[in-house]
């Protein structure tokens, strides 16, 4: 297993490298000028022209890539172009309320998903099957920014329960962050609910006509047991893998609840550097986003062995 | 690295979340202390640049007022006023001496002297197109001791207190002479400003949030405050700026309590908070701002005059402020190329812009140009709310008339972009864009780049315009207000002629506020002194 993780964690080198020099090339190929979004509307030709050549944006390509490959190799992302502030401190401050509304979205997700796919499959085309499906159906359809103003709606104006927007860190006091963060957080939730509770059902169909299963009927193991011990644990492949995904999804950024919560998170700032072509933030967060990827699936295909012990790397 | 740093922090959050039982679950747990008064404004946009000389962006601008003060500032009629320090004006208009009023202090406890006005002056011409033009005929610029400026020209400058007087697009800020010794061409990484509010860098969040704390040394000027000019007096003891992409988020977060105040209502929404008693929307910056068309002089098609004429008459300035702003309250025809409100502002020989859109006289003058029906490549930004209508109604209107019309989509830093491209059309060249202004950045021919003539020099669409150079000329040189009225106004009718740009007329944009902040000025420039809070 160490050597498994050792060379998974040598694999992300490369396409680490190979991302970061898409990224490079595909920024410098993409129309835009961080000099004019920094001087402004009303700066002339030959200002723009200063600013460029103050930032080194017309320094030769090669040039540009190899220092910020140097700046990559001891360890500093570089600084933001427009607001002159170190990258890693802005990816830091943005990082938290994205983890921590993704983590609270998962855990409501897959509290809520997994038992409504178990039961979903085990009363399997009945009414509650019927439910559980539109339910997803409903999930997957509606825009998750009309499921955010409905919740904003009911229970921030109406019933005045929440607030409207905003972010307070669980450090702020964790009634102030709950407040905040679970609007957001049953927004993103419907989606993977959605998901996670169709692959549940779909995976647990699969494995409820497996012969262990009615071996473990047979001998009068309750149903419970049948089902969340010898079913769930042997469907749970495909469910972390889903899980996984879904993490990394939200970790690399929900813009559009973000921006109807008003959360400062990953997904706003990747949006506003791109618009105002901040490469060394657009450059860092690629890099991260990659990075985040990378980490999920090796912590979801280590995580496999534990749920299945046929597993083994 | 990152991922391990952030790791930790968001555990450190969670143990501290834990162990933090008696929070309560209500909203308001944030407040920061009970005593203290708090704004919180949602503004037009992020503050990512903190340089208020090396940009001309508007939230840049506004942050520069809340944290530097200015050796003078015009006032609500346009008239420079005393702000740090008085003048006097030698007979010959060649020597300015300005004098530094007591009690000025940066946030560092520092006095603020001649030289640091001196070094922020110098900047500042090095960015400015009108102090450019300044220490073009500037003989001397010193502080022969710590309250005294001595500004001495070779030539006289009427206009020099306007220039420097102005709130767009770039102020001349005053700084730490060691701050103002930064490159014009690189942002400074000293934020000490000696205006009414100090800026909390420990807090600021590039596009979210700043933090501003009243500056409790600041000595205001017995003056009522009027513009930016007058006596800044600050009642309250934070303000924080917060950015919200969404405004339905920021009326809701309005109507909730959340904030006190939005700079900017998006008009289609006002109605949602028109009816709440909590709420006021209101219009505090009555000059407003002008939207404008922008031909490219080099490339043809409208490298011709005529052309251009054509263009202009095919435009309806009604049409395209009924689409941009809905609500014939928000908007006003115009054709004062320097503002319909401004002491400059005329509407001389606007008929043809003023008066809809007149097809037949468009296509008259197309036949008359002999225009091959070169096509117009006209950039559509399409992630500017306030840009995005215009190209489209502009590029109905120009088919009509009889012109082919390439409408380009582009996310608007591709139009700043090309819109620098000199280069022919098919390089990658444009012939048109539209792009919008504060009323007081196009008030007269010195703020307004786009009566620039100066062909390369000049601003993007580079006209290369001799007249209306020597009419600028005239203009610096006049030294009593009505031959600067002439002058604007033959400036007026000149640019109605060779259509420098098409002026598309003057729209409004409402701001609201709840209850409890009153006295706020009114001003182009949001300002937070003199405005006061009281409990809910």
């Amino acid at each position: 297993m160490f050597f498994y993780i050792l060379k998974r964690v040598l694999a992300t080198i490369p396409v680490m490298l190979i991302v970061a020099i898409f990224v490079f090339l595909l920024l410098r190929l993409t129309p835009g000028d961080p000099a004019a979004i920094l001087a402004g509307d009303a700066a002339t030709p030959a200002q723009l022209e200063r600013i460029r050549e103050r930032l080194g944006l017309n320094d030769p390509l090669l040039t540009q890539f190899f220092t910020w490959m140097g700046q990559l190799l001891r360890g500093d992302l570089g600084t933001s172009l427009l607001s002159n502030t170190s990258v890693a401190g802005m990816l830091a401050d943005r990082l938290g309320p994205t983890v921590n509304i993704a983590l609270m979205t998962i855990v409501i997700s897959v509290a809520l998903a997994v038992p409504m796919g178990v039961i979903a499959a085990w009363r399997h085309r009945t009414w509650v099957d019927f439910l559980v499906m539109s339910f997803s159906v409903l999930g997957f359809s509606v825009p998750v920014f009309v499921i955010g103003y409905i919740l904003i709606q009911i229970f921030a104006i109406e019933l005045r329960w929440v607030p409207v927007q905003g972010y307070a860190d669980p450090s702020d006091g964790f009634g102030a962050f709950f407040a905040r963060a679970i609007l957001p957080s049953l927004t993103l939730a419907t989606i993977y609910i959605a998901l996670i509770a169709r692959m549940t059902r779909a995976s647990m169909l699969e494995v409820l006509g497996e012969d262990y299963i009615r071996t473990a009927r047979a001998k009068g193991v309750r149903e419970n047991v049948v089902l969340f011990r010898h079913a769930l644990r042997n469907a749970a492949v495909p469910i972390l893998t889903i899980i996984g995904t879904g993490f990394a999804l939200l970790i690399s950024g929900v813009v559009v609840t973000e921006s109807v919560f008003n959360i400062p998170g990953i997904g706003r700032l990747t949006v506003d550097a791109i618009l105002a072509r901040d490469y060394p933030v657009i450059q860092a967060m690629i890099l991260l986003t990659a990075g985040i990827y990378v980490f999920v699936n090796l912590i979801v295909d280590v995580s496999y062995s534990f749920f299945d012990p046929r597993i083994r790397y | 690295m990152l991922i391990l740093r952030s790791a930790l922090k968001a555990t450190r959050s969670v143990a501290a979340a834990l162990l933090t039982t008696s929070a309560l679950l209500v909203p308001g747990t944030l407040v920061a202390q009970e005593d203290e008064i708090t704004v919180t404004a949602v503004m037009h946009s992020g503050l990512r640049v903190l340089d208020p000389v090396i940009t001309t962006a508007h939230i840049t601008r506004n942050h520069g007022y809340m944290i530097y003060d200015v050796l003078t500032a015009v006032d609500d009629e346009f008239t420079p006023q005393p702000q740090m320090a008085s003048w006097e004006v030698s007979d010959d208009g060649l020597v300015y001496t300005f004098t530094l009023r007591d009690g000025l202090m940066f946030h560092d406890g520092a006095p603020v002297t001649g030289a640091d006005v001196v070094a922020s002056l110098n900047r500042w011409g090095q960015r400015d197109s009108g102090g450019q033009l300044i220490f073009d005929v500037t003989n001397s610029l010193e502080a022969p001791d710590e309250q005294t400026i001595v500004w001495t020209l070779t030539e006289p400058f009427a206009p020099l207190l306007e220039v420097i007087s102005k709130q767009s697009a770039v102020p001349p800020f005053i700084m730490p002479a060691r701050v103002a010794a930064t490159s014009p061409d690189e942002t400074i990484t000293e934020y000490v400003g000696s205006g009414p509010f100090v800026f909390n860098e420990e807090e600021f969040e590039p596009g979210v949030s700043v933090t501003y704390e009243r500056f409790d040394d600041y000595v205001p000027r017995d003056e009522e405050a009027s513009w930016m000019a007058g006596g800044k007096v600050v009642n309250v003891d934070r303000v924080v700026w917060t950015t919200m992409p969404d405004s339905l988020t920021a009326i809701n977060a309005l109507a909730a309590g959340e904030i006190d105040y939005l700079e900017q209502v998006q008009i289609d929404l006002t109605p949602i908070i028109a009816s709440n008693p909590d709420v006021i929307i209101e219009t505090r910056d009555e000059l407003g701002y002008v939207t404008i068309g922008r031909p490219n002089h080099l490339l043809p098609p409208f490298d011709n005059r005529l052309i251009r004429q054509a263009a202009m008459a095919a435009l309806d300035q009604t049409s395209m402020l009924q689409t941009m702003q809905g609500d014939p309250d928000y908007y006003n025809v115009c054709g004062a190329i320097f503002g319909c409100s401004t002491p400059l502002g005329n509407e001389s020989n606007s008929e043809l812009v003023t008066g809809g859109a007149n097809i037949e006289r468009a296509r008259e003058l197309l036949e008359e140009a002999g225009y091959d029906g070169t096509p117009i490549v006209l950039m559509a930004p399409t992630d500017v709310t306030s840009l995005i209508n215009q190209p489209v109604v502009a590029a109905q209107a120009l088919r009509e008339a009889g012109f082919e019309v390439d409408l380009q989509s582009m996310d608007w830093q591709s139009v700043v972009q090309r819109r620098a491209q000199q280069s022919p059309v098919s390089e990658g060249g444009w012939n048109m864009f539209f792009t919008n202004w504060m009323v007081p950045e196009i008030s007269d021919p010195l703020i307004n780049v786009m009566v620039n003539g100066r062909g390369d020099d000049a601003w993007f669409g580079w006209p290369t315009d001799p007249e209306i150079e020597e009419m600028r000329a005239a203009f610096v040189a006049a030294t009593d207000a009505a031959t600067q009225l002439e002058i604007a106004i033959q400036i007026q009718e000149h640019v109605m002629d060779n259509v420098n740009y098409i002026m598309m007329g003057e729209y409004l944009i409402p701001q609201a506020r709840r209850t409890t902040i009153e006295n706020m000025i009114p001003s182009p420039v949001p300002v937070f002194w003199n405005m006061t809070k009281s409990a809910e």
